[in-house]
């Protein structure tokens, strides 16, 4: 079992507000955050695969494909978007990164065919990231 | 009390990724550029993680004198400025990282003594990496 991470940059713009709490409960909870203007982040996109080495190509996964997926399935559809205004799921979940992890987990797995779904990780900042392992 | 250490080093060496057995077709077409006939290099960053108890008379779980003399005769004295492909371990394996990554985690399973093993961690670019623990699955 050997595991390959892939990184990806996108850049999005959000903002957190939960309709069912009171505009004071709102802006306690999220803070500047909470601004409906938005506001925005440079994302880093890990995603890790897992799978035996293929002994005739070396490879876990063919790499090209991988980096194919993630630009098809998840930077096409979040780079340069607003996510609340733009991304259906965010519509009603609050675009925060542990949702941000789970959608874009979610976008993935199915495509996923030669290699499983291991982790993915999302950079907020560079000093704040999630991971997401698919499990319930 | 259980910890874990993970120290980096840095090796270059080229490589061409080519199945020696298969049709010059089928090698451009599932290795592409990495294809090319003179081969290339990269700037691999190679991550050690060992585990073991925290010695309560030093402090450490283990000497990282001891793992870096173990890493440079072992891994970089063997890897750093070489051409992959001509070493003994890639006569007939394709030198990928993926392979690469576990030729590493074979070398210091077999050698180093002075701490458990758990992982190695290879970077073949800034935007991909492969970690190999065994065949164990990784933990969190």
């Amino acid at each position: 079992m050997v595991y390959l991470t892939r990184k990806a940059e996108f850049s999005a713009s959000h903002y957190y507000h939960n309709p069912s709490f009171t505009p004071e409960e709102n802006q306690r909870i999220f803070g500047k955050c909470n601004n409906p203007n938005g506001h925005g982040h440079n994302y880093t996109l890990e995603v890790t695969v897992k799978g035996e080495v293929d002994p005739r190509s070396g490879f876990v996964v063919d790499l090209k494909q991988l980096k194919d997926i993630m630009h098809r399935e998840v930077l096409d559809a979040l780079d340069h978007r607003f996510l609340n205004k733009e991304i259906p799921e965010f519509f009603q979940a609050i675009p925060t990164t542990e949702n941000l992890a789970i959608s874009i987990w979610q976008r993935l797995a199915p495509k996923l065919k030669a290699a499983q779904l291991h982790r993915v990780r999302v950079y907020e900042t560079p000093d704040l990231f999630v991971d997401f392992y698919g499990e319930a | 009390m259980k910890g874990h250490l993970t120290r980096r080093y840095m090796f270059s060496s080229s490589h061409r990724l080519h199945a020696n057995d298969m049709p010059d077709g089928w090698n451009r077409e599932t290795y592409g550029k990495c294809n090319n006939p003179h081969g290339h290099g990269h700037n691999y960053h190679l991550e050690v993680t060992v585990s073991g108890p925290v010695d309560p008379a030093t402090g450490m779980v283990c000497n990282l004198v001891d793992l870096d003399g173990f890493v440079r005769e072992n891994i970089l004295e063997r890897y750093h400025l070489q051409n992959l492909n001509v070493l003994t371990e890639f006569a007939d394996e394709v030198p990928t990282t993926e392979n690469l990554c576990v030729q590493v985690y074979d070398i210091l399973e077999r050698g180093f003594r002075k701490a458990h093993l758990e992982k190695v961690r290879l970077e073949e670019t800034m935007m991909n990496s492969f970690e190999y623990a065994g065949g164990r699955e990784l933990r969190h």
